[in-house]
Formats: structure tokens, C-alpha cells, sequence
């Protein structure tokens, strides 16, 4: 299951990134921000006015928002 | 500062997570006085101060730009990572570093903090916003932190100036080791480094409660995708309305100061050359700068509480999915909103867009938002053709024309934006990630700091180029000197010029008159409205006077196809230089510069045309 489908405010662990399907500086940037495989992540908003465009999620003690596109390229498990 | 001054001697560099609180500790610990600067070839901004030592010496400290990581994804990182590896052309490497870490994000900032250690130079850590990590419920260990990377570790709360004096004398005791040979130490990998960060933030960490952080619960109603757009849109609402009512007593008083003095300059000096270059070159040249230094200040107040306080990076969250819609992101809309003030403000702050694309993209479009000084001809123009009837309850005409010409700016510039994105700033889709920081109380200093900063860089950039334009057209407009019976604009080079650009505007529908008027207000759109009051000779030394006796002029003399055509001409034109050359400054060359006049000409052409002939077609 990838990120954006998974369900708002549950805990994931993420299993596989499709590094091949973001921009090289996103990806960059992504795993500066520390996620990365084996990271621990959870929505905790999705979308303004009915969107599913952008989502926040939170990733140890802060908050990232990024967008749908990162988030399908992120597959995720219940943790 | 000379060469000699002992703070060139050893330079001092804070290096860190973004929102690590390293910009409000350098605030601390250099005061008001900063030199800010670009680093040479990029548009990054340099910023230093003067660190003083307990020793009495003093030491030169630069804020280097915030970093995840030294793998640069941002023109930022790359300037910290260079020149913190002493790669940077013409500025050496700093010789001791001080690393901020947010207290409360130990984990994440550990991270980045084991690359910067391996470069093995002297290195103090400033453990920052200690008393949030408390808010949050975590009660740390600094020396079992310190025993971990093994360098001096002070807890700090910048904005209390709590842990300062200790900084300062850590700081002090790695300087006197700063002449050694760096030893590098063992180079981990990104997963190696994550693993160990969490081992030391655990380590540090004695005791955690699980009480909720204040953010989950603020942002449960500003980013609800429905309470949270609604908030969003009422705080702009109440910004603009700031911006343009709170501004009005305060420029007024400017332009009014400006007006004494040049009245003073009448009475006191013999009439000729140099009495008419000081009041109508130097002092109109001034007031034209200063009239707007009222609203950008209150502007840039919002900006900088919505910044310190965490909430400008929801707003990015928020209006990412509209700004998604025409190949942007979430981070166009505060360069965007500012450029309603202003556009110069507005390009200069597109440096916070990391894409190179994005940012060039935001650039071209920042002229098309309706700014200030279009106020002034939309509101002559319009008293002058609209009538001033009802139509429907509270809505009048007039202001509904306002209202279209503000929406024509905004959509004008979205189509723009969804053209150039394709073709011109083509590019990959850009990306929106970025870290929400925590919610903060913005502290009074800071804000203040920052706003005499922005105001004084706004006066530097534009001041001297609209002086320098000013004069230059009022050179153009006096000279050469009219015969008698003939009017000085029509003798002027600038009336020469105008004679030329006639013919081309006359298809349009501009008569004469409107032509002559666009000379000189390419300096700034609203000397149209005195060019105008010039040229039908309406003799007035005040400029509300001078505005309602040019509102009579073009209500006789021009058709309605005529002024409406006007009206569209300045919702596209690009009637301001010094929006030009900040754009030259910003893109590093005069290549974006010359393609943003050409397709903001063209498009005023094609709009105010295409305006014209539909109003004639319509028969008004």
C-alpha cells in the first residue's frame, strides 16, 4: 500500500521508496528529512476543500508536507 | 571595516538545521547591527555581525544558510556546504563553527550535525530552544550529549538570551584551537548516521511525556481542508486591508514632508536650473520612493510575524493545491501576495522558491499582481469614465471596475504562469516538500531587526534606481528648452519620443496626450496621472487637485473605448524600471529582464487593443 492510501493518523513503516520516480533534489530532500525506508511516519492531513493535494505527515517530532506524488511513490506497511 | 580590524582575524559560522532558531541566536548574539549582503554570484544572502568574546575581542560571526544536509538540493546548501568546506571562491572557510540544534528535533538535527562534525574543525554546539523542548514535556542531558559528539554543548534560548554569556566562552576556548590541523574523523553513511542520532538522542534525553505538542492541536483547525482556507483568506482580507488603509495617514505625512521641503527650496532659492533639479529631479525623485515605504513596512510586519510565528509554511500548505493548478507551488504565494504591495519586494523574496524554475516563473509573474501604484491611474481613470451608479445592493460600478481590473491581474498572471511553465521555464512538476516548523510567540526584537532590514534593503535597491530614473526623465522632459508659445512636453526629448511612439499606440486608441504619458511613467505607473495633469496643462501644486482637474480633461476629451483601453494597458504593462533591473539583479543578467518587458508589452498591446475594439464593436 503506499502512503496515500494508507489510513489518516495510523502509524506506518515505510518498506520501499520508488527513489526513480522523484526528482533527484526531492529525493534528496526526502531523505534529509529522514524518510527513507524503515522510517516510522503518520498523515496527519490531507488535502484543502475535498483534495487529496498536499498532505502532512508526521515523521518523528515534526511535521513535512509534500505532495500525492511523493506520497505514491512511498510504500508503506502497518507498524 | 579594515583589513587590520581584529575580527578578521578568525571568523566564527553558525551552521544548522533549517528552523533550528539559528537566525533569532544570531540575533542574540550580534544585535541590530548586521551587514547583509548577496554571496558573490549567487543570490543567496550572506549575513554577519560582530560576535564580542568575554575576553573583550571580538570576532567576525556569519549565519550560513540553513541545511539538512551538506548533499545540496537547494542553491542554499550549496552555499553552506562550500563554504564550509573552504570551496568557496573569495571567502575562506570559518575557522570555528557553532552547531544549533533544536532541542526539541534532536533525532533529525543529529543527523546533519555528524557531517558537519567530521570535518573535525573546532566546533561548539548550541543545544537551542531548550524551553520548548520543555514545553513539549522532553528533559535533556547536555554532557551526556557532549560525551556522544565530543564538543562542548551549551543550552541556549535565543530569544530569552538564556545560555549566551556560556556560548560566548565556549566559543572563546575553541577559537584559541582554531589555528590546528583539522582532523577528520570517520565518514558514516546517511543510514549509519541515522542510526546513530537516534542512539544519542535517546541518550540524551532523561525523561519524555507523552502530553500532546501544542502543534497537532493548532493544526487540527489551520490546516482543516475546510475552517482552514476560510482563516487563511480572512487573514488576508484583514493584511490588505492594513496595507492600504492603516498605510494612507503615514504616506501622506511622507509626501506631505517631501512637499515642505520642496516648497521650502522654492522660497529660499533663485528660480533656475538647479532649484528646478532639486524639486522637481531630486525631491519628486524622493517623494515618488518614500510614498511607498508606509505600505511595504506594514506588509512586510504580516510577513515577518507569519514567518517567526510557524503559520507562513501552513499558508504555503494551504494554497499549494491552487498554486499546483498552473505548474507552481505553495511556496509562489508569499512572493505572489507581497508583489500586491509592490513587485520589487515580491521578486526579491522568490529566493525562498528552491526550484530555479519555479522561482523564474514567480519572477515573471510577480509585475502582473496589481500593485500600488496602479491605484492612483486606475482611480483618476475611473472617476473620470465610469458612472458613478448602483448596481445592486452595495456594489457600485466603479468599484466593480476595480475589482475586474484586480482580477484581470490575477488571472493574467495564472495563465502567464501555466504558458511559461511549458514553454519557456519548462521544467520538471514542481515539488513541494518542506518542513512545518513549531508554532513560536515571534519575539518583538526579531521582528523589529527584520523589518528595518527589508525596509532599508527596499530603499537601498529601489530608492537609487527610481532616483536615478526620475531625474533621468526629468532631464528628458526639460530639455531641450520649448520656444515661446510651445509646450515644454512637446519640446522635450521625451515629447520627441512620444511623437514616435504614437503611431504605434494610435491603433490601440491612444491619443496623443496618452502616449506623451507613458514616457515618464515608466519610471512608476502613477506619474502617469501627473504626466497627464501636465500635459492639458492643468496648473496645480497640489496633487489631489491636480488628480480631480485631469479627471475633467479625460472625462471632455477621451471616449470610454479609449480610457478602457487604458485601464487594460495597466493591468499588463510593465511601466516600472525598477522592477526591471531588481529582476536583472535577481536573475543575474539582463536575458529575463528584457523577455519580461517584451511579453508584458505585448500582452498590454494585444489586451488594451483587443479592449478598445470590443467597446467600439459594442458601441459604448
Amino acid at each position: 500500500m503506499t502512503l496515500d492510501a494508507f489510513e489518516h493518523e495510523k502509524s506506518a513503516r515505510i518498506t520501499a521508496v520508488d527513489w526513480a520516480a522523484l526528482a533527484e533534489d526531492e529525493g534528496k530532500r526526502l531523505k534529509a528529512l529522514g524518510v527513507d525506508e524503515g522510517a516510522e511516519v503518520s498523515v496527519i492531513h490531507r488535502g484543502v476543500f475535498g483534495t487529496r493535494d498536499p498532505l502532512a505527515i508526521r515523521i518523528g517530532r515534526m511535521t513535512i508536507a509534500l505532495r500525492r506524488a511523493h506520497a505514491l511513490a512511498i510504500e508503506v506497511e502497518p507498524a | 571595516m579594515s583589513r587590520d580590524d581584529p575580527i578578521r582575524h578568525h571568523k566564527v559560522a553558525l551552521v544548522g538545521n533549517p528552523n533550528s532558531g539559528k537566525s533569532a541566536l544570531f540575533n542574540a548574539l550580534t544585535g541590530a547591527r548586521q551587514k547583509i549582503a548577496n554571496y558573490p554570484g549567487v543570490t543567496v544572502e550572506r549575513k554577519a555581525g560582530r560576535l564580542a568574546l568575554p575576553n573583550g575581542e571580538a570576532r567576525e560571526l556569519i549565519d550560513l544558510p540553513g541545511a539538512y544536509s551538506f548533499d545540496a538540493a537547494s542553491p542554499d546548501e550549496e552555499v553552506t556546504r562550500k563554504l564550509v568546506h573552504g570551496e568557496f571562491e573569495g571567502e575562506a572557510a570559518p575557522d570555528v563553527l557553532v552547531l544549533v540544534l533544536d532541542a526539541a528535533n534532536l533525532e533529525q538535527h543529529l543527523v546533519f550535525a555528524q557531517e558537519v562534525l567530521e570535518l573535525g574543525r573546532p566546533t561548539v554546539v548550541a543545544l537551542n530552544m531548550v524551553d520548548l523542548a520543555e514545553r513539549d514535556g522532553l528533559t535533556l542531558d547536555p554532557e551526556a550529549l557532549s560525551e556522544a559528539l565530543g564538543v562542548p554543548v551549551i543550552p541556549t534560548v535565543a530569544v530569552r538570551r538564556k545560555g549566551l554569556p556560556e556560548l560566548a566562552q565556549a566559543i572563546a576556548e575553541a577559537d584559541a584551537h582554531a589555528d590546528e590541523e583539522a582532523h577528520s574523523r570517520w565518514h558514516l553513511t546517511l543510514p549509519e548516521r541515522r542510526l546513530a542520532a537516534k542512539h544519542m538522542a535517546k541518550g540524551a534525553i532523561l525523561s519524555k511525556s507523552t502530553r500532546h505538542t501544542i502543534e497537532n492541536g493548532i493544526d487540527r483547525v489551520l490546516l482543516n481542508p475546510w475552517i482552514g482556507p476560510v482563516i487563511l483568506f480572512g487573514l488576508l482580507f484583514v493584511i490588505f486591508q492594513a496595507v492600504f488603509a492603516w498605510a494612507t495617514p503615514f504616506a501622506d505625512a511622507l509626501e506631505g514632508g517631501v512637499g515642505a521641503v520642496s516648497a521650502l527650496v522654492t522660497d529660499t532659492m533663485p528660480e533656475g536650473f538647479v532649484r528646478d533639479f532639486l524639486t522637481e529631479g531630486v525631491l519628486a525623485g524622493v517623494g515618488s520612493v518614500v510614498v511607498f515605504l508606509p505600505q511595504i513596512v506594514i506588509l512586510f510586519f504580516f510577513i515577518l510575524v507569519m514567518e517567526a510565528s510557524g503559520y507562513m509554511a501552513r499558508a504555503a500548505f494551504l494554497m499549494d493545491r491552487l498554486m499546483a493548478g498552473v505548474g507552481l507551488s505553495g511556496k509562489s504565494f508569499i512572493p505572489l501576495l507581497s508583489s500586491f504591495a509592490c513587485a520589487i519586494p515580491g521578486i526579491m523574496a522568490t529566493r525562498s522558491i528552491p526550484d530555479a524554475k519555479d522561482r523564474l516563473t514567480t519572477i515573471l509573474i510577480a509585475p502582473l499582481m496589481t500593485c500600488s501604484a496602479r491605484l492612483p491611474v486606475y482611480a483618476v481613470i475611473i472617476a473620470a469614465v465610469i458612472p458613478q451608479t448602483s448596481i445592486g445592493p452595495g456594489i457600485g460600478l466603479q468599484g466593480l471596475v476595480l475589482f475586474v481590473l484586480y482580477v484581470a491581474g490575477i488571472v493574467g498572471a495564472m495563465a502567464a504562469a501555466l504558458v511559461l511553465r511549458r514553454t519557456v521555464a519548462k521544467g520538471a512538476a514542481s515539488g513541494f516538500i518542506m518542513e512545518m516548523p513549531r508554532y513560536q510567540l515571534p519575539r518583538l526584537k526579531d521582528l523589529a531587526i527584520g523589518l528595518w532590514q527589508r525596509a532599508w534593503v527596499f530603499l537601498r535597491r529601489a530608492g537609487t534606481i527610481i532616483f536615478v530614473v526620475t531625474i533621468a526623465l526629468w532631464l528628458m522632459l526639460s530639455f531641450p528648452k520649448a520656444e515661446p508659445g510651445e509646450s515644454q512636453m512637446d519640446a522635450s526629448v521625451a515629447g520627441m519620443v512620444a511623437d514616435g511612439l504614437h503611431p504605434i499606440l494610435e491603433p490601440i486608441g491612444f491619443n496623443r496626450e496618452m502616449s506623451l504619458a507613458l514616457v515618464p511613467a515608466m519610471a512608476a505607473r502613477e506619474v502617469a496621472v501627473s504626466a497627464l495633469a501636465t500635459t492639458y496643462a492643468v496648473d496645480a501644486a497640489d496633487e489631489e487637485v491636480a488628480a480631480e482637474g485631469v479627471t475633467d480633461k479625460i472625462a471632455a476629451l477621451w471616449s470610454l473605448p479609449t480610457a478602457l483601453a487604458f485601464l487594460a494597458w495597466f493591468v499588463f504593462a510593465p511601466q516600472c524600471i525598477s522592477t526591471i533591473a531588481v529582476a536583472r539583479r535577481e536573475t543575474n543578467g539582463w536575458k529575463w529582464p528584457t523577455f519580461m518587458l517584451v511579453y508584458l508589452f505585448a500582452l498590454a498591446y494585444v489586451f488594451a487593443g483587443l479592449t478598445y475594439w470590443g467597446a467600439v464593436a459594442l458601441g459604448l
